[in-house]
């Protein structure tokens, strides 16, 4: 049983805590101990979403170190670039296709980012840096606030748990009326990183 | 039903959750509270709880008299609150230190160190000490489930109220919590037993309850030497380390090998097993958030001990802040840290403040207050002067408007002030006219008997009551002016104008929030007033009602790229190819129309389907 440091990144009304709620369960279900701490930093009215999730034996702080992440979950661009630094050297990024342009970069003083950008900031700390095309996936399964299950899909085939102990989670504890396109984002998503990490490194 | 749902054995909880479910199968049956990060959710989950009553009160102290008559009347009472809502009710705390309680009473403290959410940073621990009331402090989720119960049971056992003290990341963490107990199947009934030298502070009786809190407290230094929570971890005995609260894990993370002394009771502190746990060790710190206050105790005791000479007395605590401070204590060697991987310059990120909301009430007359304030923006200039009003300010959403490019705003102290500081700086003599603003929810907690004082003491303060409709803040709970209790049934509102008035403000107004014209007049005409006015500005919160406006749009044949509207500081208006734009799944359009009613140029409206 392998400790897994997760840091969702965002920013609100993108699902982020539901994400790392159902991830922190999953874990928890599975046997892990398990600790989740949200800085909600005003999200609601446009502040950053940070979620640490934790899994392992035994679980202690709530927070991951600085320099200790394995999994980077940038749920908008811009914020995953943000908390680069918090990535170990084998780390991992997995970035929504997602553009939230700050007031603070309406005047253009400091531009919003481009993708190459944050990519420059991201290669700093790691070498694997995948963007997910996560609102197509939401696109295709009728969902749009499926992008969330995507990136948990997306992050699942890294990790030792099978897609059943994602799903059957999810099956339970989503309103029904979201359970399928959730589901069917999630395995999308899984299905997504299966193509791209034999490719390892190279995001396309 | 949402306690059906949270009473699984085996759950993720936050510490809040944690809190109220404690509580409840403790057999709480009264619990108040005022709402505050990190506190809030706490009296959200008691509220739907069957078989307790809970309530948004006005405010802290409220909350807190209100939970003390209940334990007077024999039940488990409690009061949540955040850390500076303590200070709001540290009147009613001290009071209840003093007289004692018969039912239970627990006092909820979630301080919030590193200021997530708040105006100021304190150690709410001095205050347990201070008020001579014991203290717990849980390190995590299943402890503060745990902790309830003996809380209950310490208040009743030393006829005492106990506090309960959570930080940021024990209350909003979550953690593996086996809930097993189930509620208490017999609860005490009320009934008010009447006994003045308990309940009747007059000189004579405090006095001897005085003497009784000292006795109180030499009686629970014994108690808590085996309070089974207090524990000790042993492993090397090179370093001993004491903490509590969230600071144990951090200090067990990174402390790995060595003996550790977690402390839950924090007021008393067990000093036998401090001592034996030093005698234990060969060289003794403490880890903990905020203040040097267990460094102190243990200190006292004579024994050698340091923490903040390497740990920081401000901000909260992580992993790397504690790894750092060992470090440079020489109690951990430095790792070196890894090389960047790349040489090219990343660039600069723009950062991410939170803001008024597209549709929020608050924009339209804090546009109009900088407006007035300050000389108008010039379209080319937007270099902004001081020019007319001083605008004291309060504690909520609309204190977002202090940054740009509302930039409306010259105070935000605390709950309520912003009445009082502007009467303030008129009897002072200050020659600018002073505008108070202050919410909806604020002006119930605490800013009534401030407008009582601008009446009584003849100011010509100029208050506005940026009315929403709801505590938005914290996540749209009920108050006095809603009508609505926090359970959600429909109850007897407010009304603001009403209370006003019978105040004796003669100068009474309710504005549209969306109507700038009006909001400009009214404003311009109670500020040249010579007596008390007060400005209601009513429109609801947009998080809170979800309105369905239709969406506006810019023509681009008609924008002048001037971008004035830029000065709202919306978030559905941006710039793109030098032009206005307006994201329409964000607008709210019809449902605001404040961009429309400032274009210079009529560029601004409807989306024409």
């Amino acid at each position: 049983m392998n400790d897994v440091n997760v840091l969702m990144v965002g920013v609100g009304g993108h699902g982020v805590i539901l994400a790392s709620d159902g991830m922190s369960e999953i874990g928890m279900n599975n046997g892990y101990d398990v600790k989740k701490s949200d800085s909600l930093g005003m999200a609601q009215r446009g502040g950053s979403v940070v979620s640490h999730v934790r899994w392992g034996k035994h679980v202690f702080a709530p927070m991951i170190k600085k320099g200790e992440v394995d999994f980077l979950l940038g749920f908008e661009q811009l914020e995953a670039a943000r908390w680069a630094s918090y990535l170990k050297p084998d780390g991992v990024a997995i970035v929504a296709d997602v553009v939230v342009i700050p007031i603070s970069a309406m005047d253009g003083k400091i531009p919003y980012p481009s993708w190459d950008e944050c990519k420059v900031v991201l290669s700093q700390y790691i070498d694997q840096i995948y963007l997910i095309p996560a609102t197509r996936i939401a696109r295709e399964v009728g969902n749009p606030r499926a992008v969330n299950m995507a990136m948990l899909g997306f992050l699942s085939a890294f990790l030792e748990l099978e897609p059943e102990a994602w799903t059957d989670t999810m099956r339970r504890r989503l309103p029904p009326r979201f359970v399928e396109s959730s589901v069917e984002a999630f395995l999308k998503g899984a299905a997504e990183a299966k193509e791209m990490i034999t490719t390892k490194g190279v995001e396309r | 039903m949402a306690e059906e749902a949270i009473s699984d054995m085996k759950q993720l909880l936050s510490g809040n959750e944690a809190i109220a479910l404690g509580a409840y199968h403790a057999g709480v049956v009264v619990a108040a509270a005022y709402p505050g990060t990190p506190s809030t959710e706490i009296l959200q989950s008691i509220a739907r709880m069957d078989g307790v009553y809970a309530e948004w009160s006005t405010n802290e102290k409220v909350a807190l008299e209100v939970a003390m008559g209940a334990a007077y009347g024999g039940v488990r009472a409690m009061a949540t609150m955040k850390h500076v809502g303590l200070n709001v009710a540290a009147d009613p705390f001290f009071a209840v230190s003093t007289t004692g309680t018969i039912g239970g009473l627990v006092v909820v403290s979630c301080d919030d160190p590193g200021e997530h959410s708040s105006q100021g940073e304190q150690d709410n621990r001095h205050l347990a000490k201070f008020a001579k009331v014991p203290m717990l402090e849980p390190t995590d989720s299943q402890e503060a489930y745990d902790l309830m119960e003996w809380a209950f049971t310490i208040s009743e056992e030393f006829d005492t109220p106990v506090l309960l003290r959570a930080t940021t990341r024990i209350s909003h963490c979550k953690t593996v919590v086996e809930a097993n107990k189930e509620r208490k199947a017999e609860l005490k009934q009320a009934a008010f037993t009447r006994c003045p030298t308990k309940y009747v502070m007059v000189p004579s009786n405090a006095r001897p309850r005085r003497q009784a809190m000292e006795e109180r407290i030499v009686k629970l230094r014994s108690y808590v030497e085996d309070f089974p929570m207090n524990e000790i971890i042993t492993g090397d005995r090179k370093l001993g380390v004491i903490s509590s609260g969230v600071a144990y894990q951090y200090a067990r993370e990174v402390f790995k090998d060595a003996s550790h002394l977690k402390l839950v009771t924090t007021y008393p502190i067990p000093v036998n097993l401090v001592r034996r746990f030093a005698q234990e060790v060969e060289r003794v710190i403490v880890i903990e958030e905020l203040d040097p206050y267990l460094e102190e105790e243990v200190r006292g005791l004579g024994i050698e001990v340091t923490g903040k000479d390497f740990i920081p007395i401000i901000g909260e605590l992580n992993l790397e802040i504690v790894e750092q401070g060992a470090i440079k204590a020489g109690l951990l060697s430095e790792k070196p840290k890894p090389p960047l991987k790349s040489e090219v310059a990343p660039p600069q990120l723009p950062p991410r403040r939170p803001q008024l909301c597209a549709g929020c009430p608050h924009v339209a007359a804090e546009y109009v207050l900088r407006k007035l304030g300050f000389h108008a923006p010039d379209a080319k200039e937007r270099q902004l002067k001081k020019d007319e009003l001083v605008v004291t300010s309060d504690i909520g959403c609309y204190t977002l408007g202090v940054y740009p490019p509302l930039a409306a705003l010259d105070t935000c102290a605390c709950m309520g002030a912003s009445i009082g500081q502007a009467l303030g700086l008129e009897k002072a003599g200050v020659p600018n006219r002073t505008v108070a603003v202050i919410g909806d929810s604020t002006f119930m907690h605490s800013g009534i008997t401030g407008l009582v004082d601008v009446v009584y003491n003849q100011g010509n303060t100029t208050v506005i009551i940026l009315d929403n409709g709801t505590t938005a803040m914290t996540g749209h709970q009920g108050h006095p002016g809603t009508g609505i209790s926090a359970t959600g049934t429909k109850t007897q509102a407010v009304v603001l104008e009403k209370l006003a008035e019978g105040i004796g403000v003669k100068d009474v107004n309710v504005v549209d929030a969306f109507d700038m014209d009006a909001l400009e007049s009214t404003i311009k005409r109670c500020v040249a007033n010579d007596e008390p006015s007060v400005i209601i500005v009513r429109g609801p919160c947009p998080l809170y009602v979800k309105p369905s406006g239709t969406p506006f749009e810019v023509d681009p044949d008609e924008c002048a790229g001037c971008f004035d509207c830029l000065d709202l500081g919306c978030p559905a208006i941006s710039v793109a190819d030098d032009i206005a734009r307006i994201d329409a799944s964000v607008c709210v359009g019809t449902a605001c129309g404040i961009c429309a009613q400032i274009c210079p140029h009529e560029a601004i409206s409807e989306i024409k389907q």
